[in-house]
């Protein structure tokens, strides 16, 4: 448990936690603006205290990384391969922290309640103005995008360190053995 | 791993590499289908605004329906007498701030006031502990159709043919001969004629909800607000007049707040809780709630319903919607709208800006 080649298990655990959650709301969000049925009721319902969830979540991640050390890339990898491995994480936990604060600072700007459960709201953290508005509500889908890319060159990059390189890496997440 | 050991090229490699590319593409793919990119027939909240833009005209800045209007402003007085089917702290009794908007249906902010029988009227109860009730009420008494896919097929039959500038008849026509749900509304709006005031109209919510209980008991309803004082008949307005629904709404004003009285009418068994086109029987037990009480008026361009999203979803506690599709499609599409005009409001690139003078 304590070899220097896997993430710390608390780090593995919410790392899997919300690889469930993060693609559970991507897909939630996608579904709910692109449907006018009952879904787009309930998946609404669900967007915004799951992304609450994922927002508690992502800051305990981020002091806990921040207060433990990773291990190390394979010495062998490319240097750009590393740069991106690097930038993609950082990307991760920016987007991780930011799409929660942009959707309920975009509901403020709207003047919509921040109703997480019925007859329970979070207060506004943003004046009400609708160009401020729409400029975090774009920001939200362009940022989703960006997000769900993200997702998939992590998931591929992880499945080719698994897969390909078999270097260990895939396995410092998963905390199984690479021999 | 500081020291990777060197090892054999895995075997299978292009397998491997296949693979990967396969988890890939569908992720991508389940993602692209969830959101509506390989199902270009699905009916979306955009595709309802832009046949809804379609038919009223490019008017940067303005919803996409209900286009022309004014705010108002009082407050609700609640009566205390729905409280036993409310928990909403609403009903309870006191007074709960509204902000308002009367309003015609269609697209275009320019119409004449004479060119539709319908006025509508939305509301925006802001509730002290931060809740908020949004209505948006019509006055009539149903639906045309029942279901987003025949509003929109309704729209789409009902706009103007690029080639004439005018609705083709034949189209609207076809639409109505393979909807029999409509017959009440066009049996309603053969007779109805276009209202020469505001403040004398009955607005109702038509799409019912329900009421839930301190006890968690649910109650179907639909509303209703019913002006208090009778229609006055002094004449409707001149001909050639197409703005008399403002001047009037001031000059009532001017002789002191308007009040509506919020009926609330309880369904009984089997009366149809998820379809608009079907009116209740008038003899339903109905609730007094209280009375909405508008002291003031501001043009929509700068008053304070102009950046409201009159959402029928958005409720308090003890509020809540029925199985009526119609809801949620409204709750839907309104929100392309608002980000539409919200984004033409704000100058965001791309978006065509408002007028500002004319609105």
């Amino acid at each position: 448990m304590s070899r220097v080649d896997t993430f710390h298990p608390f780090a593995r655990a919410l790392h899997w936690l919300m690889s469930i959650l993060i693609l559970t709301m991507l897909f939630v969000g996608a579904g709910m603006v692109t449907s006018v049925e009952a879904k787009h009721e309930w998946l609404l319902s669900i967007h915004r205290p799951l992304g609450i969830t994922i927002f508690i979540l992502a800051l305990i991640r981020l002091g806990f990384r921040l207060t433990h050390k990773a291990p190390p890339l394979p010495a062998d990898m490319p240097e750009w391969q590393r740069l991106a491995a690097h930038g993609s994480h950082w990307m991760l936990y920016g987007l991780m922290i930011a799409m929660p604060l942009i959707g309920w600072g975009m509901l403020s700007a709207g003047n919509f309640p921040v109703t997480l459960w019925s007859g329970f709201q979070l207060p506004p953290i943003l004046p009400a103005g609708p160009a401020l508005y729409a400029w975090l509500r774009e920001a939200h889908r362009y940022l989703a995008w960006l997000f769900f890319l993200t997702f998939l060159a992590h998931m591929g990059a992880a499945l080719m360190h698994g897969l390909i390189r078999r270097d260990g890496v895939l396995e410092s997440m998963t905390g199984g053995s690479n021999d | 791993m500081q020291e990777p050991k060197k090892r054999p090229p895995p075997a299978n490699l292009a397998g491997r590499w296949a693979l990967i590319g396969l988890v890939v593409v569908v992720v991508a793919g389940a993602f692209a289908y969830v959101g509506g990119w390989l199902t270009p027939a699905r009916l979306t909240p955009k595709r309802i605004i832009n046949a809804l833009q379609a038919s009223g005209g490019d008017h940067p800045g303005f919803r996409r329906n209900h286009a022309k209007g004014i705010c108002v402003g009082g407050y609700f007085e609640a009566s205390g007498a729905l409280a036993k089917y409310s928990s909403s702290p609403l009903f309870a009794g006191g007074r709960t701030p509204v902000v308002g908007r009367l309003a015609l249906p269609g697209g275009n902010p320019y119409a004449a006031d004479s060119s539709v029988p319908i006025r509508s009227f939305a509301l925006r109860f802001d509730l002290a502990d931060g809740e908020q009730w949004r209505t948006g009420m019509n006055a009539m008494p149903v639906f045309p159709v029942s279901t987003p896919q025949a509003f929109y097929d309704l729209t789409v039959a009902t706009s103007p043919d690029p080639a004439t500038g005018k609705p083709n008849p034949d189209k609207a026509k076809a639409f109505f001969m393979s909807h029999p749900e409509t017959g009440p509304f066009l049996g309603w709006i053969k007779t109805a004629k276009p209202a020469p005031s505001y403040v004398d109209e009955t607005y109702q919510s038509i799409n019912a909800f329900y009421l839930r209980d301190a006890s968690g008991q649910r109650h179907a309803v639909r509303w209703k607000v019913v002006p208090e004082t009778p229609a006055t008949g002094d004449g409707g307005p001149a001909a050639s007049d197409t703005d008399y629904l403002d001047a009037d709404l001031t000059r009532r004003l001017a002789q002191g707040p308007v009040r509506w009285h919020l009926q609330m009418i309880l369904a009984a068994p089997g009366d149809p809780v998820d379809d608009a086109t079907k009116a209740w029987p008038d003899d339903r037990q109905t609730i007094d709630a209280g009375v909405v009480v508008i002291d003031s008026t501001q043009p929509q361009a700068n008053g304070p319903c102009r950046d409201v999203n009159y959402d029928p979803t958005i409720l308090p506690r003890g509020i809540e919607i029925s199985g009526d599709p119609i809801i949620v499609a409204r709750s839907a599409a309104y929100a392309v709208s608002y980000l539409r005009r919200t984004g033409e409001e704000g100058h965001l690139p791309g978006t065509a800006h408002p007028k500002e003078d004319q609105r």
